[in-house]
């Protein structure tokens, strides 16, 4: 049962009672350049008590996966009260409570793949902030040709025995538990035989190592697995998700659904530099004369159409989705999301001039960002990767 | 409520049946025949839209229309700009529609009919830029005398009135000062001279030499004509809009029935992934451009004197993505997408038309940029 009223008004009205009591004030005073992100897990250092605090409140009842079934730790909201929390949150400044890998991408999987015994055991400790889950897809020798994956998980009767190494793992030196995709069926087709695997990752044999990017920072790592033992079951609960040698479907319904969250970043109002603001208003915070070049104002110009042309396609798309779904066009916002993610920072780097090639300068993080942004094209499938499904998928030329 | 940008049930009716309707009037190749003879204008295409009730989708009930709204208007056009249907639909059922609402309703009742056919005399230049109109419309009494040119007038062969904007007070440049006249097309003193255009439409220049205009034919308040035009030239040009994301999406679907059909090297060029990324990304712009298109016509629908900016989003997306979808046509065609005998370059010569009539790519991206604070 969730602890809210089904009727959208008095729903209203009991999660901005909610926020207003549960939310510490310090949070909500924050201005959004100050905030850090709250990723929950068992080494997560909280940046303060009060986003300790505004985690666990929302937790306790479910907040934290609004729209999850409340017996596996959500709150069991329809998909209009999960709006309304959205919009009171936003009314009230209060940040999001907690995010993370297990929350965007494991749950997901689990609610759509798992069995209510692997549901029961993974996901409140996702909802609680417990565990911090990282991604292990890529391989150095499987990045668009992702089925290629070499990681080997050999049958040793009660348990697997790991070997491999995955690339770019999203924080793997910060998380607690991977999902990787995994080798279990070596003679199959590529795509027949791998198996979507949970591994702890403070096992014997299980290393990370950041990846220093050209932006400075290093939030991948690579990850090793080293004679890694993985149980087949915990108290009769598998640690395979879907079935044995079809991890490729869970793999793929997945990646569909980060690609619909990579693209949402190229839309409308941005994080990062522009801080929700429109790039508008950016440009008034600038000396005037950095926007009289006419070829930078025509660039600019041209952004912002394309910007808010996007903001409508997704739009458009989130309601397609309601309505019978979107398919392999979602390739298309994650291919033009990003593209013009890309060619935003292009241009905020030319406005800025000079400023913006500091590290430190009076942009902040400009710079890294800038940098940043190369990957969005790159990380979740290429932009080629999309293209060729778009071809091939939605337009149906021919393949060879 | 706000709208989605996903059509209704009854918008995806209205589409089947215009498509089935336009199938059978006016396919491409009705078109070409009217080229062939000279034709610019088809009267029977036009009855034909009348009696299907195009004619009155921005009218009211009480007028003789059906009241649909612009995101309707906004389909019809899109189908019409597929199939390269020519008619004045823009000027008269859109624009017009738009500018005279609340007009008196026997004024209006031959929009509904299809008897009257209207052309907006609005430019002068090569450029659209209704507030550099310098024709002049000198008081004379109770009366007005109009002397000037108006050119790039879309429709004002076969137009029975026409829209003029004229200056009566203040100078080139200005917004106050203007007047909007509805007069006949054929009254002393106005001459019109057909010009041939890349797209065989009826495009004409109006030189006006002291045409006589009485109180009765202004439309809105002497020296605020701007006011009477602002959101008919809006509503035209999401209407236009729209009819360009058509001709994009007609240039494409023949560009991928083409890709799927032509074998050179022992194989289908689609096949080619050089071919294949091409045709993707121009999917991808001309979906993008379809929710700008949706969000103007919803915009228009539902807060009109709000929508400038997202009609300008439209009509600048709308022209280059025309313009890509026809280039990478002809492109991916190869030779045959040369020939004149091919239908690819009816829509390359539209799209050009269209991506001057009521603001180029530059004018409406300037209306976003000021706008959107810069």
């Amino acid at each position: 049962m969730s602890s809210f009223s089904d009727d959208l008004d008095l729903f209203r009205s009991e999660v901005a009672a909610f926020i207003a009591e549960k939310c510490p004030q310090k949070l909500k005073d924050m201005p959004a350049s100050a905030r850090t992100i709250c990723w929950g897990g068992k080494r997560f250092e909280f940046a303060s008590d009060e986003q300790r605090i505004w985690m666990e409140n929302a937790a306790s009842v479910g907040l934290t996966a609004p729209r999850w079934p409340v017996e596996y730790g959500g709150a069991g909201l329809s998909r209009a009260q999960e709006k309304v929390f959205r919009e009171e949150m936003e009314k009230a400044k209060a940040p999001s409570p907690l995010e993370s890998f297990g929350l965007w991408m494991l749950g997901p999987a689990l609610l759509a793949f798992g069995t209510h015994e692997q549901k029961l055991k993974y996901l409140p400790d996702i909802t609680n902030g417990r565990i911090r889950w990282c991604q292990g897809y890529s391989e150095p020798g499987a990045g668009s040709d992702l089925a290629n994956v070499q990681t080997r998980a050999e049958d040793k009767g009660d348990h697997w025995v790991v070997n491999g190494q995955k690339i770019w793992t999203s924080y793997a030196n910060h998380a607690d538990w991977i999902f990787a995709l995994v080798r279990t069926d070596k003679d199959a087709p590529k795509h027949k035989g791998i198996s979507f695997m949970l591994i702890d990752m403070s096992e014997t044999g299980v290393s990370t190592k950041p990846i220093k990017l050209i932006s400075g920072s290093s939030p991948f790592c690579e990850t090793f697995f080293d004679d890694v033992t993985v149980p087949k079951q915990d108290d009769g609960t598998s640690r395979i998700v879907g079935e044995l040698n079809r991890g490729w479907d869970v793999a793929k319904h997945l990646l569909t659904h980060e690609r619909e969250m990579i693209g949402g970043g190229g839309s409308g109002a941005a994080g990062g530099i522009l801080g929700g603001r429109s790039l508008g208003a950016f440009i008034d915070t600038l000396d005037d004369h950095l926007m009289e070049d006419p070829i930078i104002r025509a660039e600019t110009m041209e952004l912002e159409i394309d910007t808010l042309a996007m903001g409508m396609t997704m739009e458009r798309y989130k309601d397609m989705a309601k309505q019978g779904g979107v398919g392999h066009a979602s390739a298309m916002l994650k291919y033009s999301g990003t593209e013009l993610n890309k060619r935003r920072y292009e241009i905020l780097m030319s406005i800025t001039g000079s400023e913006g090639v500091e590290w430190d300068g009076d942009h902040g993080t400009l710079a890294p960002e800038w940098l940043r942004t190369k990957a969005n094209s790159i990380e979740g499938g290429t932009s080629e990767v999309m293209l060729d499904i778009l071809s091939k998928r939605v337009l149906e030329l021919p393949s060879s | 409520m706000v709208a989605s940008l996903v059509p209704t049930e009854d918008e995806v009716m209205l589409r089947d049946a215009a498509r089935g309707f336009l199938s059978e009037s006016s396919p491409i190749t009705a078109f070409r025949a009217n080229r062939d003879a000279g034709r610019t204008y088809d009267p029977g295409l036009w009855k034909e839209m009348a009696q299907m009730g195009w004619t009155g989708v921005l009218l009211s009930e009480e007028a003789g229309g059906s009241d649909m709204g612009h995101r309707a208007a906004g389909i019809l056009s899109e189908e019409m700009g597929e199939v390269l249907a020519s008619s004045p639909f823009i000027s008269t059922a859109v624009m017009t529609a738009t500018a005279l609402k609340g007009a008196a309703n026997d004024r209006l009742a031959g929009i509904a009919d299809g008897s009257s056919i209207y052309a907006l005399a609005v430019d002068e230049g090569a450029k659209h830029a209704p507030l550099r109109t310098a024709l002049k419309a000198e008081k004379s009494g109770n009366a007005f005398r109009l002397s000037g040119r108006k050119v790039f007038v879309a429709d004002g062969g076969a137009a029975t009135r026409v829209l003029v904007l004229a200056r009566t007070a203040g100078a080139e440049g200005e917004a106050d000062g203007l007047t909007l006249f509805d007069i006949d097309a054929d009254r002393a003193g106005l001459s019109r001279t057909a010009k041939r255009t890349v797209d065989e439409r009826d495009h004409a220049q109006l030189d006006f030499d002291a045409v006589e205009a009485t109180g009765d034919d202004v439309v809105g308040e002497v020296d605020g004509g701007m006011a009477a035009i602002a959101t008919a030239l809006n509503a035209g040009q999401a209407a236009l809009s729209a009819e360009l994301l058509g001709v994009s999406a007609g240039a494409f679907g023949m560009t991928t029935g083409y890709l799927k059909e032509r074998k050179q090297f022992g194989r289908t060029i689609g096949s080619f992934q050089a071919l294949q990324h091409r045709a993707a990304h121009l999917f991808a712009e001309i979906e993008i451009t379809a929710s700008a298109i949706a969000n103007a016509g919803r915009m228009l629908d539902e807060s009109p004197e709000d929508a400038e900016i997202a009609v300008s989003i439209a009509k600048a997306r709308a022209t280059r993505t025309a313009k890509l979808a026809v280039s990478e046509g002809v492109q991916m065609h190869g030779g045959i997408g040369m020939t004149d005998e091919f239908d690819m370059g009816f829509f390359m010569k539209r799209a050009r038309v269209g991506a001057e009539w009521l603001g180029d790519y530059g004018y409406h991206a300037a209306r976003v940029a000021k706008a959107r604070g810069f």
